[in-house]
């Protein structure tokens, strides 16, 4: 047993470094299920800038046929010459689209379509790491890069080309080639992900055909991330596209685009790799609101709908988004939010997780926002006092409770007289509260009571019955009942406890005898 | 009986609304989750008439509370009143089947499902069918994915002509433009072709499975593949060829490989619903081609069915299939590059050997076991190790003994816990098929070192396999080699050790009978009383009250009580309780 250190023994569970180390090893995917045979060895071509004008056109065209012809790159021996043929072509070809006018012919555009899907479009790999965490772990990288990047590289140079024609390339790059672009941004590698970016805002600022359908393919992808899978590489990526959508949407907003906000975007938030895109995402509601500031009412309530209840990091990039938001919010529109948003503030300023209290806190610090509560004190004061009034006492974390006795002086410098009379009544209201609660317990012990003498009955009517059904669907009601009743009283829960052992009969029964 | 009327004065419907709405989203859910008990406190009429309307108001809450609500409402015919009133719950369960939230729709669609059985023929007609036509064409996505789970519940028990409506709905279903509602309906399609007619399963689901099955996203494709297995099982042998095999055919050849993978992952059921003939003509490829699929997730998959597959071949060419076609394909896997597509196959392959019989074992699948044995991933060792008596009732084991040692040897020292507990677990097996001479020779060592193992629940095992080892071999065996080492263990300086020793004799002492364990075992017990660890003497009063029955009259009162009495008198409150509840089991008091 000497092989082993006494330590890995103990540990059964091999540390996630160790673990990562040996991932580490095969850091690289790629999936082309291949039908076609072995590849063919590739020869040379003659450089097309030695070519004679005429022959030009042709050798393109034979270039690109050449570089149809897909390696294994994960087998990093085969092929050696054939794949560095390639990847020099593939240079020569991005050097050619970008340097020479009028090389963009009719006639080479399916050519080059048929290169470009040959060699992007694919179903991409199985995750190395069934449970990758795109934080932490280090991404699974392409291993054909070395040729794909020259494909990407091609692609961009070729829209970009002066000469590209939209009318005659949309035949080619047609809702296919977009649906298929659109699945690769789920690629790990963040090199793909960028060129493919680029691309995408490229193909929707030339055809003006696809951007409706781009749109909504963009949808189903969210869509799909948020409610189905919660996987998905690529968000971050395509809410940047989209932020400079939404800045060129025209005005007003058309239905489908307000649709796309309430729908799409702010269930986006409920994500639980938030932080991913957070920013994009962000940036992206804010350019909404401040192309038609009628829309922050529902925004903001629809993040008080989604606001994180266990995950403190998130609470804290739901405070920082709406203090961009409140940095464009018109006051007519902040009157309307005020009281629900601030309820929240409120309980997010007595939030024990002192980063979350103190990104709250940090409002104060925001003159704009400060000169909107001065404007509204009357409403506010009275729903943050309760908590700031607490957690002046209370809070652990010193800075907190510091930075709580700023933000009482701001507000009772607002308005001294309304902050008098809270401090005055504060613990009236607390008794209120308390009485109120006492009131609601109370009231729900009837109920269980009432529950109680109602299954009491029942069993007294049904003593004689003996029951043949089991299968009845309120079964667990009686169970339910029972164990409510042990912490009433001694009496009832037994009665209750003969209840469930005694009657098992239908209640539809039990409902008729109790009547 | 207040109960079923309700009392107007004591609960007001507007205090239990005000509790429905409470600013606490807590307090919310808590008055949700006793929703029942409110609609008790109403009255069915009252339930009917104010509650429920209420609730379908509120629809726009938390989905937290929302999926407490769609949960509740499956459950609460009798509270509307009984099957007759079962569709008032139906305005609240269709707003609920069109939320967002998943889980909330899901619930909604499961409620629905199970009052759709409480309505009778002429209400599911009149109210139930209405609302799923509706679902089916709402604007929003949402509505339309819940109504494909609703379209078999009642697609058996309406009309024709509105049979015809609900197969009309489906089909548009299947065609939606929006993924989402694709792929519900192909996960439903199976469900869906079998409360159909045969007919309208030929003409109708076919074209949809088929175009679903080429669908452009290979989310919907590969659900396609579910459905095959139901809509082959409803199909005549005959039509099996022409309507289902050209579409099988093409997704075991997809290009995506999660495509790819749920033709592997469902091979058994396939294999089954389309019978023998086809199963020889075409699965047996399609089959190869999966193996040495270039994606490992495909090829572990498909090594995971290798046995099945074979199993279920017809019995007449059932060798030569397997012989021709099978084997090259698993001889490669047994080298793969992937280690779990290694561990697959390790897990199944021993079965092999009973349907190939002894034969062919030895001379084809033997080498391949050894290969596995040696593999440098534990998990395929230990995989062929777990599986050995598979291969025993064949061939008997000691044909692999040879390469069978080193492996255990190494499994045994392996670093995962885990690995070594499992080998443990395949001693008793191992040492009876092995013979005790080369146990002795070989194992022993191993047994012992478990004992004092560094993690628990190996020394609790190694502890269980001794008492087996016993139950093999015999007392005599017993006491020459494994008990001088055991109580040996009494004097290591380790408290765990010293417990070991006892945990070892509460399991060996009655295997051992009464002569060793008194004049053995016994006196080290007693000399352990005097431990400075309580743990060791706590565990004394509780091997003394194991091995009690074993013992004769005379040893326990003359040796057995007076220790246990001073352990009952200790300064450690464990050990007196041990050491009482020690005498009164052995009535020694």
């Amino acid at each position: 047993m000497s092989a082993i250190s006494a330590s890995e023994k103990v540990d059964g569970f091999t540390r996630k470094s160790m673990r990562k180390a040996q991932r580490q090893r095969k850091s690289q995917g790629s999936s082309q299920y291949r039908t076609q045979s072995a590849p063919v060895e590739l020869s040379p071509l003659p450089q097309l800038k030695d070519a004679p004008s005429t022959e030009q056109q042709e050798l393109f065209t034979q270039k690109l046929q050449q570089c149809c012809m897909l390696f294994d790159f994960l087998d990093s021996v085969t092929d050696l010459k054939s794949k560095e043929i390639k990847r020099a072509t593939l240079n020569e070809l991005v050097d050619y689209v970008s340097t020479n006018r009028g090389v963009l012919v009719e006639s080479a555009y399916p050519e080059i379509t048929d290169m470009i899907c040959t060699n992007i479009f694919r179903t991409l790999p199985p995750s190395d790491n069934p449970d990758f965490d795109p934080e932490e772990d280090e991404p699974t990288l392409e291993a054909s890069w070395p040729h794909i990047q020259l494909v990407y590289e091609f692609l961009l140079r070729f829209l970009e080309n002066p000469d590209f024609q939209p009318s005659i390339a949309k035949r080619y790059i047609d809702q296919k080639f977009v649906l298929q672009l659109l699945e690769l941004f789920d690629s790990e590698d963040p090199r793909e992900r960028d060129f493919l970016k680029t691309i995408l805002h490229r193909i929707y600022g030339k055809f003006l055909g696809l951007r409706a359908f781009i749109r909504k393919q963009i949808n189903n992808i969210f869509l799909r991330f948020i409610y189905e899978t919660e996987h998905f590489n690529g968000v971050a990526e395509l809410l940047e596209i989209l932020g400079s959508i939404i800045n060129g949407f025209a005005l007003p907003l058309k239905a489908e685009h307000k649709q796309f906000l309430m729908k799409v975007l702010i269930p986006l938030h409920t994500a639980k790799a938030l932080s991913l895109f957070h920013a994009q995402l962000a940036y992206c509601v804010v350019q909404f609101l401040e192309k038609d500031p009628t829309l922050t009412e529902p925004v903001i309530r629809g993040l008080l709908k989604f606001w994180p209840k266990t995950c403190s990091q998130k609470e804290v990039m739901f405070l920082g988004e709406i203090e961009e938001i409140l940095d464009v919010i018109e006051p007519t529109q902040f009157k309307k939010i005020q009281e629900p948003l601030f309820k929240q503030i409120s309980r997010c300023v007595a939030n024990p997780h002192f980063q979350v209290a103190e990104r709250a806190l940090y409002f104060w610090n925001n003159e704009y926002i400060l000169s909107l509560i001065e404007e509204n004190i009357d409403k506010i004061l009275p729903i943050m006092f309760g908590s700031l009034y607490r957690i002046s006492k209370e809070h652990w974390n010193p800075t907190i409770v510091a930075l709580v006795y700023n933000v009482l002086k701001t507000l009772m410098e607002m308005n001294c007289t309304l902050f008098d009379e809270l401090t005055s009544s504060y613990k009236a209201d607390r008794q209120r509260e308390k009485k109120k609660e006492q009131e609601r317990d109370e009231l729900w012990q009837k109920l269980e009571e009432l529950r109680l003498s109602n299954s009491t009955l029942v069993q007294n009517n049904s003593h004689g019955l003996p029951s043949v059904q089991n299968n009845n669907n309120n079964n667990n009601n009686s169970n339910n009942n029972n164990s409510d009743a042990q912490d009433k009283s001694a009496d009832a829960a037994a009665d209750a406890a003969l209840t469930v052992t005694t009657n098992n009969n239908d209640p539809a029964e039990s409902a008729t005898c109790a009547k | 009986m207040a109960g079923a009327d309700g009392d107007d004065s004591l609960y007001p419907i507007a205090v239990l609304i005000d509790e429905l709405r409470n600013e606490d989203v807590q307090l919310r859910l808590n008055s949700i989750k006793k929703l029942s008990t409110i609609a008790l406190a109403l009255g069915v009429e009252r339930t009917r008439t104010e509650l429920l309307p209420f609730l379908t108001d509120t629809i726009y809450d938390e989905d937290e509370v929302l999926l407490a609500l769609a949960e509740q409402l499956g459950n609460f015919t009798m509270l509307v009143g009984g099957p007759e009133y079962v569709h008032c719950l139906l305005p609240p369960l269709e707003s609920l089947a069109t939320v967002e939230e998943t889980v909330v729709r899901d619930k909604a669609v499961e409620s629905l499902r199970k009052i759709s059985q409480e309505h009778s023929p002429v209400d599911l007609e009149v109210h139930f069918e209405p609302l799923v036509k509706r679902l089916a064409s709402g604007d929003w996505f949402t509505s339309r994915t819940s109504a494909c789970g609703l379209f078999s519940v009642c697609y058996p028990r309406v009309s024709s002509t509105v049979k015809a409506e609900i197969r009309q709905h489906f089909r548009t279903l299947c065609s939606d433009d929006t993924p989402m509602v694709r792929r519900a309906a192909a996960s439903k399609l199976g469900e869906f072709a079998k409360v159909l007619e045969l007919d309208y399963v030929k003409s109708d689901i076919i074209s949809l499975f088929t175009a679903l099955a080429s669908d452009e996203q290979d989310s919907v494709r590969l659900l396609a593949v579910e459905a095959c297995v139901s809509i082959a099982t409803l199909l005549p042998q005959e039509d099996l060829e022409t309507l289902v095999m050209p579409t099988l055919r093409q997704a075991a050849e997809d290009k995506s490989w999660r495509v790819r993978y749920m033709v592997a992952d469902k091979f058994s059921e396939l294999q089954k619903a389309v019978g023998p003939e086809i199963t020889k003509n075409d699965l047996v490829p399609a089959f190869q081609n999966l193996l040495k699929d270039c994606e490992a997730e495909v090829r572990a998959a498909a090594a995971n069915k290798v046995k099945e597959f074979c199993e279920n071949l017809p019995e007449d060419s059932r060798e030569q299939i397997i012989m021709t076609h099978i084997l090259p394909c698993v001889k490669e896997l047994v080298s793969d590059t992937n280690q779990h597509v290694k561990s697959a196959l390790a897990s199944v392959i021993m079965g092999l050997s009973t349907i190939l019989g002894k034969d062919n074992t030895i001379e084809h699948l033997l080498p391949l076991f050894l290969a596995q044995l040696k593999d440098e991933c534990p998990e395929v060792r230990l995989n062929i190790i777990s599986n050995l008596d598979c291969v025993n009732e064949v061939i008997g084991i000691r044909q692999l003994s040879q390469s069978l040692l080193p492996a255990i040897v190494e499994l045994a020292e392996d670093a995962k816990w885990r690995v070594r507990l499992a080998i443990i677990e395949y001693m008793p097996l191992l040492a009876g098929q092995l013979g005790v001479e080369f146990f002795d020779e070989k194992l022993n060592t191993l047994c012992m070192a478990w004992l004092i193992d560094h993690v628990y629940a190996i020394r609790e095992a190694a502890t269980c396999n001794l008492m087996k080892l016993v139950e093999k071999f015999g007392a005599e065996w017993a006491q020459n080699t494994i008990v001088p080492k055991v109580l040996g263990m009494a004097n290591d300086p380790n408290y765990l050790h010293r417990m070991t020793t006892l945990f070892c004799i509460n399991a060996l002492s009655e295997a051992c009978g009464q002569d060793i364990t008194t004049k053995q075992m016994l006196p080290v017990v007693l000399k352990m009383s005097n431990d400075q660890v309580a743990n060791v003497r706590f565990n004394v009063a509780k091997s003394l009250q194991k091995i009690g029955p074993v013992l004769d009259s005379n040893a326990l009162q003359t040796e057995v009580k007076p220790v246990l009495e001073k352990l009952a008198t200790d300064t450690d409150m464990d050990v007196k309780y041990f050491a009482q509840e020690a005498i009164s089991v052995l009535a020694l008091a």
